[in-house]
């Protein structure tokens, strides 16, 4: 099914189950532990051994010997791989990082060595037994802030002309941020058990693009696709960490290529932080020029970020190319190519590091103007692309989500002098941040089958990384059906099935529920030529087809045992980019407190209102926003990878170092959804929304700050140490 | 993990013979700390000496007015004691304010003495570290020390030691008791406990070998507005930026020792002396010798700033 122009006001006008606040139908299995994750899945091939990988005790340069014999002499171990034993692999079109194979070392926990054994106590002793020799190459960058940017870039945008207008405008503010590296920090850590059946292998892997998986294993394993199965059916969160083939699995496959049993390995968390992808690092320059009533006529942000040689870096403007109305925009991104880990995506890559910038700089700005930053924004709401002003937003509701926070958060209550309201030693401040975050689709395909007893099953490759796809899905058949949720089983994330969107840019939700909706409606047409009857006369409910006064049980139309299925992918077309910017809008409150004398910074409260289109389950919804607002909340007073500028590492590599926030971090969280329908968007009206909550939220944060103190935070995160020399002396 | 021996002690003597007896032993009771080293390849024991069954986990009211803590004794019901609750709230405040629920049952009041840096180099077996492999050098001097010790550190090693209860423990003038393998105890008070790293960071107590902990003594309670102020990034499950035990007393004297900033519990009981004077001036004193890095100099006068909360809480 094609979906080349903005659904009609009939499709899914008045839905039964989308839209509904059902409870996760996987959420039983998660609660009672019982849902399968892969490093738990001895049930799928018996025997397995057990991979421990060992990561580079350097950054950069050559591993001259690795010394096997005691580890191969140690107890219980079967097989010690090296990255000597092989020839670099090749990498997919998807990664930059070398994964295995070849002496060169370019970033520090680059897998190196592979010991496997019968349990993981004697493959951990055996891995410790290793003796490595390197020849570390001195000549490597490792500061952001002393490595210029290749300088090919183009800009992004460039709208009108900045610099003139910037230097007319009677009032402006130049400012600089910087946002450090971040790690996805999430629960389950990379891991995968691989096995193999003559050339065929089987990799149970947690990874959040089945189809991505399966094309880089082949690759790099140089075999053909058609080889490798990969089933991934519940992930213990990604947030972009597995959107790509890592080591873990390809270790795991060529482990038990050479033991001839199955394998498993599960990355140590020490070594996720460096063997890994992270959000990367930014310094950002903004500056933006408006007229005395505050109408913005100029804004150009600048941005460096670091990448490997031939990676992509974290792409900040990326917000400011289509937020605030001006004629005149500026907008680059610039890479500097460094020898740390791989720089990839992270929960609305671009977006949050550069909200966390512009969204301040906005504050700033009001401030200078003596305005209401809610009035500031409202003022410069954008009616065209800025970056394109031939393309208008499909749906934009940002100000009326200004509008409904304010008025929910008691904005006009707020803190209006900085350091003016205080609880007993605390400072109490009121921040405001607007969110932008793209609504893209990707094509997803799907196959929904009437079972023998009457239920409905879905298959598609598509993957649930604890977002609720599980529950979107089986609301969609059975809304589409006409049977109840609980009669609709989802199975996910195997290879085998039809190639869905995967779960990525928060495009997952509206891609694959899209791709359900296409299978659905090519079922109803399979049983319309069943009952000889036209699709359009049918309808699906109570569990039955109802056409011109007949009945017939969907269990009826199954022959012989047999499911009848039907499969389609839903494909967008060019319209939804050629014509509109399809985008999501949202904005955050948050209320703060800062201690006057240890300067220790607290959150009272938090609010999102979000426009996202149709929220299909408002439940699984509003988890993700309170989940993207804690890591929020993190990104803006706890989350850094600290850079070991010398030794070119992320030095606090474990979960106790990188902090994220705990329970006692985040206060009441509220989430409003606007729930305005976007057909331009998918014929479901929807859009993603689990990045959308993570936009703004840092910089709200900061405002906040800003708000309570007078002081202005530039270097995220804001950590007391940025606050106490600045506060009032005792 | 390295393969190693298990021996279950049934009195302490035999514990402390059992240590000893074997170049490279360990005691383990909560095993909190220890059992993550021993994954990480960052302690290597091989032999364990399990304390567990000792019976040494009674808090007992003492002749002289005070409690004496079994080193068994779970962080969870030490602070949970009411006793401890009503005569000595800076030790049940610094327990709660340590790790988590889960932690805290099982760690144990000798073991949270003995756990070891936090130090990220320390935790990372490719750095160097004098502590964890002496003579290799030291990663976080010049390296990323945000964390790390202002005081009491050397040129060889800059780790703090991360314990809340054993500042709390040094405030309170607590001594431990130990036995040695030759069946003789003795008492040592808290800051003889620990030694400063010099160019022997490896070495961190001045327990012999084999010499186990048995119980902790508390002297007669002092009374007072007695406050842990611990600060760090995050609200929960983090170590101390800097943590600030205190004792304040009406008249407005009083102790002071501080966490996070050195390799002990650090208290100067003339410093302290300055208290009526207010947070500036016990601090002018008590860090006069700081050396901090440029990544952890806030420490200073955030440890000033943070005992002047405390006074503020006191209502002196």
């Amino acid at each position: 099914m094609r979906f080349d122009k903005p659904a009609g006001d009939s499709v899914l006008a008045d839905t039964k189950v989308i839209g509904k606040p059902v409870h996760r139908v996987d959420g039983p299995l998660k609660t009672t532990g019982t849902a399968p994750y892969a490093y738990e899945r001895h049930d799928v091939a018996a025997n397995q051994l057990v991979g421990w990988p060992v990561g580079a005790a350097i950054a950069k340069g050559k591993l001259k010997s690795v010394g096997t014999k005691k580890a191969e002499a140690a107890p219980g171990v079967v097989a010690v791989l090296t990255t000597l034993q092989f020839d670099r692999l090749p990498l997919s079109q998807w990664n930059t990082a070398n994964l295995f194979g070849g002496d060169q070392i370019e970033h520090y926990h680059q897998a190196v060595a592979l010991v496997v054994a019968e349990t993981l106590e004697t493959a951990r002793a055996g891995a410790a037994m290793l003796e490595f020799d390197y020849a570390p190459d001195t000549e490597a960058s490792f500061d952001l802030s002393k490595t210029a940017p290749t300088g090919d870039e183009q800009p992004l945008s460039d709208v009108g002309n900045f610099e003139k207008a910037y230097a007319d405008a009677p009032v402006t503010i130049d400012v600089n941020y910087t946002t450090p590296a971040e790690s996805h920090a999430m629960m389950e850590p990379h891991a995968s058990i691989a096995a193999w059946d003559g050339d065929e292998v089987t990799l149970w892997t947690s990874n959040q693009m089945i189809q991505w998986d399966k094309m880089a294993l082949a690759t790099t394993l140089k075999t053909t696709p058609d080889k490798v199965r990969i089933d991934s059916p519940y992930i213990g969160g990604g947030f972009g960490s597995k959107l790509f083939l890592r080591a873990d699995a390809v270790l795991a496959a060529l482990g038990a290529k050479r033991t001839g049993k199955p394998v498993k390995v599960q990355l140590p968390r020490p070594m996720i932080f460096n063997n890994t992808t992270h959000r990367g690092l930014t310094e950002q320059h903004l500056k933006i020029g408006a007229t005395q009533d505050g109408k913005i006529v100029a804004i150009s942000h600048e941005n460096k970020s670091n990448a490997l040689p031939g990676g992509s870096s974290e792409k900040a403007p990326a917000p400011t190319q289509h937020f605030y109305a001006t004629d005149n925009l500026y907008c680059i991104n610039r890479t500097a190519e460094m020898h740390l880990p791989e720089s990839n995506a992270m929960r609305a890559p671009g977006e949050a590091s550069g909200l966390m910038a512009l969204e301040a700089a906005m504050d700033e700005l009001a401030e200078k103007l003596d305005m209401d930053p809610v009035e500031l924004r409202i003022m410069n709401d954008a009616k065209v692309d800025p970056s394109n002003p031939n393309k208008t937003f499909s749906r934009r509701h940002f100000v009326e989500c200004l509008r409904t926070g304010a008025d929910r958060f008691g904005w006009s209550k707020r803190n209006r002098k900085p350091g003016d309201t205080r609880e007993g030693a605390w400072l109490i401040g009121h921040g405001v941040a607007g969110a932008y975050r793209g609504a893209p689709a990707q094509a997803s395909g799907a196959e929904v089958a009437i079972r023998p007893d009457g239920g409905v099953v879905v298959r598609t490759d598509m993957t649930d990384i604890g977002t609720g796809s599980y529950t979107i899905l089986a609301q969609t058949a059975a809304e589409m059906l006409g049977v109840p949720v609980e009669r609709v089983r989802v199975e996910l994330g195997d290879s085998r099935y039809p190639v869905s969107s995967g779960s990525g840019g928060q495009f997952g939700a509206v891609s694959s529920t899209a791709g359900v909706y296409a299978a659905c409606v090519a079922l109803r047409k399979k049983i319309a030529d069943e009952l000889g009857k036209k699709h359009d006369d049918l309808t699906f409910a109570d569990g039955a087809v109802h056409a011109g006064g007949s009945t017939t049980e969907l269990k009826k139309l199954t022959r012989g045992g047999r499911e009848l299925s039907a499969i389609d992918t839903m494909h967008f077309g060019d319209f939804r980019s050629e014509k509109y910017v399809v985008s999501t809008f949202g904005a955050h409150f948050i209320e703060a407190r800062v201690h006057s004398l240890t300067g220790e910074v607290r959150l009272n409260r938090m609010l999102a209102v979000c426009d996202a289109g149709r929220i299909l389950n408002p439940i699984t919804a509003r988890s993700q926003v309170i989940g993207a607002m804690t890591m929020g909340a993190g990104a803006a007073l706890l989350e850094e990878m600290a850079v070991d500028h010398d030794r070119g590492f992320f030095v606090n590599h474990d979960l106790a170092g990188y902090e994220v926030p705990v329970h006692l971090d985040i206060p009441h969280q509220e989430v409003v959804f606007l729930d305005v329908l976007d057909p331009v968007s998918t014929p479901l009206k929807a859009k993603g929304v689990g990045e959308l909550g993570i936009c703004g939220v840092a910089a709200a944060i900061a405002n906040a700050v800003n708000n309570a103190t007078g002081i202005r935070v530039r270097d995220y995160p804001i950590t007391l140490d940025k606050i106490v020399g600045k506060l009032p002396t005792i | 993990m390295r393969a190693f021996s298990l021996e279950r002690a049934s009195d302490p003597q035999q514990a402390a013979k059992s240590a000893a007896s074997h170049e490279n032993s360990k005691f383990i009771a909560g095993g909190t700390n220890l059992i993550d080293l021993m994954k990480l390849e960052i302690e290597t024991p091989t032999h364990l000496v399990d304390v567990t069954q000792l019976g040494l986990d009674k808090i007992e009211e003492t002749d002289e007015g005070g409690l004496r803590i079994g080193t068994l004794v779970s962080n969870t019901d030490l602070a949970a004691d009411d006793r401890v609750r009503r005569d000595y709230p800076v030790l049940t405040r610094a327990l709660v304010a340590g790790a988590t629920g889960q932690l805290r049952n099982k760690a144990t009041t000798g073991g949270n003495f003995l756990q070891r840096t936090r130090c990220p180099y320390f935790y990372d077996t490719n750095m160097p570290c004098n502590k964890r492999n002496p003579g290799s050098g030291c990663a976080a001097i010049g390296g990323y020390s945000r964390q790390l010790a202002v005081i009491g550190g050397s040129d060889h090693c800059i780790a703090t030691h991360p314990s809340d209860m054993a500042v709390a423990m040094r405030v309170l003038d607590a001594e431990l008791e130990t036995v040695d393998p030759d069946g003789k105890t003795r008492s040592i008070a808290v800051d003889d406990l620990y030694r400063l790293p010099g160019d022997t960071p490896e070495k961190e107590t001045n327990l012999k070998p084999g010499e186990v902990i048995t119980a902790v003594t508390l002297p007669k309670p002092v009374g007072g507005k007695q406050i842990y102020y611990k600060v760090r990034d995050r609200s929960s499950y983090a170590f101390a930026l800097v943590s600030v035990a205190a004792i304040v007393q009406p008249d407005g004297t009083g102790r002071v020792a501080l966490g996070g900033v050195a390799p002990k519990p650090w208290r100067d009981e003339e410093a302290e002396k300055a208290l009526p004077q207010g947070a500036g001036a016990v601090m002018d004193t008590l860090l006069a010798d700081a050396n901090p890095t440029d990544d952890n100099e806030f420490k200073v006068p955030l440890a000033k700033r943070t005992l002047a909360a405390v006074l503020q809480e006191a209502g002196n």
